[in-house]
């Protein structure tokens, strides 16, 4: 099976569509200005350890997300502000996590490399990579067991794909005809090694379909296109059609993370992607359909500067853990009976 | 309540569990058609249908990590991995994820899973079927670490297992399916050791399969007027050190019998403990009896050779001067 090839949105009219193609732009330029304010901000050593920035991956997070319900669970990788934010949680409890502070959305136990968020259904944040797939199966299994009608959708790489976990966890899936969207963000690199070098089938959706599993192929620098893609796959998966699996061809412009010398690709192979900028491809499509003037992509631009500051401000003010909670939450609180 | 085999007190727990909690079921290897690996599950999938009694591919990082994310999604899940030599495939999940998320969340995810698994030797299945590695587990922050070693621990620790909030995982010993006693009707607790014999002469600190070892070297040590106290760890970790402790400052000497290869194991860490709490109340070193550090041969004379054996504890205990 194939994904959608033409642009039919739900939004009914034609101002609907418009302004939701205006709200993907914005949320896209929120994620691209805020990891650019990251590597500043790395910079200067407010944040430390891996940072893994998805800057011209983002039509994959924004798209998927806009195909959701608050009612769905969300597994991510560990390259995944994009998905935090795209997702609803706030910029300020994300960017306190990578700075370290107890107000960040994992208390700043985390990082950039685990952020969490139980009130927005968002399961991390994993490192492991196809760590989070057995995990997604899980949480769709407690949905299917408990007749409740949501979506897992589980994010990761190409890389995965060469993991044992992602194919039983695929097999799982697939067998037991759970409610998972595998959602694969296919920017053609494991970290440094391109797919030729290391799967022996390139074509990733060949893998879904060896497990019965729908599979779709989307531009994933068409933002439009991922989120009809999302929304028809996850409709399909919401109604009990089983796990889909959507292949989104993306591509990475920065480095893997902010210790790679990205000594293995063309520079020129980079300038051809970007290009296909998600971002520069819908602004100018909005544009020249007059929908949008310099002075609303200015505003947009200013509304996300304020956020983005507002949220360096309470980060810059977060406040560290106390040391003597260090050991808080290795385990639960004692509970009366069963604990010394 | 009539005798019944640390396998039936399992199975009743695990049905148990599944009547009073509709959150709880059942997933691994062979649990449902098979009947379980070891005959626990026997019977369950015919009382509770294949949702409930969940057969799984060979895919123990699959169905592990499936574990963990229903707990996440609110379920109880028991999973069930054939033996702790197989678990090493899921050990990315238990320690990565059910280990961790609590803590990497900042106290937003609760995994309550239990995973229920075979250890230990003496059915000379050779090197990948044999091995007590529930020490390993132990090590891990975030885990805690169960091994039943009689019907009463067989049959009661499951339930407050599955109110944990937390991952618990649960080593029964594959030698021990077959042996028969009576359980109480009392709730058991997951936090103390439990004194199975008292002694005033030597203590004698055992856990899971070689709780039986210990019992038999105090008898055979009994006719000879060594009075040996038996500690049974039970819960492996949090360890108990309190009662450890307690009991070694009774007997003044120790020896820890574990099935595990000695260097980095479990027995380490309770003679460190003894050794650093209870040092001045020792007559003589902490000894200990471990399984030879190979791997488990397959032959039954090197396999007998290899585990602690009752004469290996009383020499043990001679050796002390007890």
């Amino acid at each position: 099976m194939t994904g959608p090839q033409g642009l039919a949105i739900d939004a009914t009219t034609v101002a609907q569509r418009d302004e939701l193609e205006v709200l993907l732009l914005r949320e896209m330029i929120r994620i691209r200005r805020f990891e650019e304010r990251c590597v500043e901000l790395y910079s200067r050593e407010s944040i430390r350890g891996f940072l893994h920035l998805a800057v011209g991956e983002e039509a994959c997070a924004v798209g998927v997300m806009q195909a959701l319900s608050p009612d769905d669970a969300i597994v991510a990788t560990y390259r995944e502000h994009g998905h935090a934010l795209a997702r609803g949680i706030s910029m300020r409890a994300t960017l306190a996590e990578l700075e370290g502070k107890v107000e960040g959305c994992s208390r700043g136990r985390g990082g950039s490399m685990h952020l969490f968020d139980a009130s927005t259904r968002f399961f991390g944040g994993n490192a492991i990579v196809a760590g989070g797939l057995p995990v997604a199966v899980g949480l769709a299994l407690a949905d299917h067991l408990r007749g409740r009608h949501r979506v897992t959708a589980c994010f990761f790489g190409d890389g995965a794909v060469a993991e044992g976990e992602f194919h039983e966890a695929m097999n799982l899936a697939a067998l037991w005809h759970l409610p998972v969207l595998f959602c694969c963000e296919n920017n053609l690199y494991a970290m440094g090694t391109a797919l030729e070098f290391t799967e022996s089938e390139t074509d990733l959706s060949l893998k879904a379909a060896s497990y019965r599993m729908a599979s779709w192929e989307v531009d994933g620098m068409d933002v439009l296109a991922v989120r009809e893609a999302a929304r028809q796959a996850s409709d399909a998966v919401r109604s009990g059609g089983g796990p889909h699996f959507l292949e989104m061809r993306t591509y990475r412009f920065r480095s893997h993370s902010m210790y790679d010398p990205d000594r293995y690709r063309d520079k020129s192979e980079i300038e051809r992607w970007k290009l296909r900028d998600p971002i520069g491809q819908l602004t100018t499509q909005l544009m020249s359909r007059g929908v949008l003037v310099s002075a609303d992509l200015e505003g947009i631009e200013a509304d996300v500067a304020a956020e983005i500051q507002d949220a360096v401000d309470f980060a810059a003010a977060g406040t560290d853990e106390p040391i003597e909670e260090l050991e808080r939450f290795v385990t639960s609180p004692p509970a009366p009976r069963d604990r010394p | 309540m009539s005798v019944i085999t640390y396998r039936e007190a399992v199975r009743q727990a695990i049905r148990e569990a599944l009547i009073s909690d509709d959150r709880v079921f059942v997933m691994g290897e062979d649990v449902g058609h098979y009947g379980g690996t070891y005959a626990v599950t026997l019977g369950l999938l015919e009382e509770f249908g294949p949702e409930r009694i969940r057969d799984t591919p060979l895919s123990e990082s699959g169905f592990v990590g499936a574990g963990i994310g229903a707990a996440l999604g609110g379920m109880r899940p028991i999973v069930e991995v054939m033996t702790v030599n197989f678990s090493l495939l899921a050990l990315d999940q238990i320690m990565n994820n059910a280990a961790s998320l609590l803590y990497m969340s900042g106290g937003q995810l609760n995994v309550p899973l239990v995973i229920r698994m075979a250890t230990g030797a003496g059915r000379q299945v050779a090197a990948q079927h044999s091995h007590s590695l529930e020490g390993w587990y132990a090590h891990i922050p975030g885990l805690r670490v169960l091994a039943p070693a009689t019907i009463d621990d067989a049959r009661r620790m499951l339930a407050p297992a599955l109110e944990d909030p937390d991952p618990v995982l649960i080593f029964e010993h594959a030698m021990l399916y077959g042996t028969e006693g009576e359980p109480s009707q009392d709730a058991v607790d997951l936090t103390s050791a439990a004194i199975r014999r008292a002694g005033d002469d030597v203590t004698i600190v055992a856990y899971g399969g070689t709780l039986r070892t210990a019992l038999g070297a105090a008898q055979v040590l009994a006719a000879e007027g060594i009075d040996a106290q038996v500690v049974d760890l039970r819960i492996l970790r949090p360890l108990d050190t309190a009662t450890i402790v307690g009991a070694v400052a009774h007997t003044h000497r120790a020896v820890v019998v574990d099935e595990g290869w000695r260097s980095g194991s479990l027995s380490a860490e309770v003679a460190s403990r003894i050794t650093e709490e209870a040092f001045y109340d020792l007559d003589a070193p902490v000894a200990r009896v471990c399984s030879a550090e190979v791997p488990m041969p397959y032959a039954k004379h090197l396999e007998d050779e290899v585990m602690p054996q009752v004469d290996d504890v009383v020499a043990a205990v001679r050796a002390m001067g007890a």
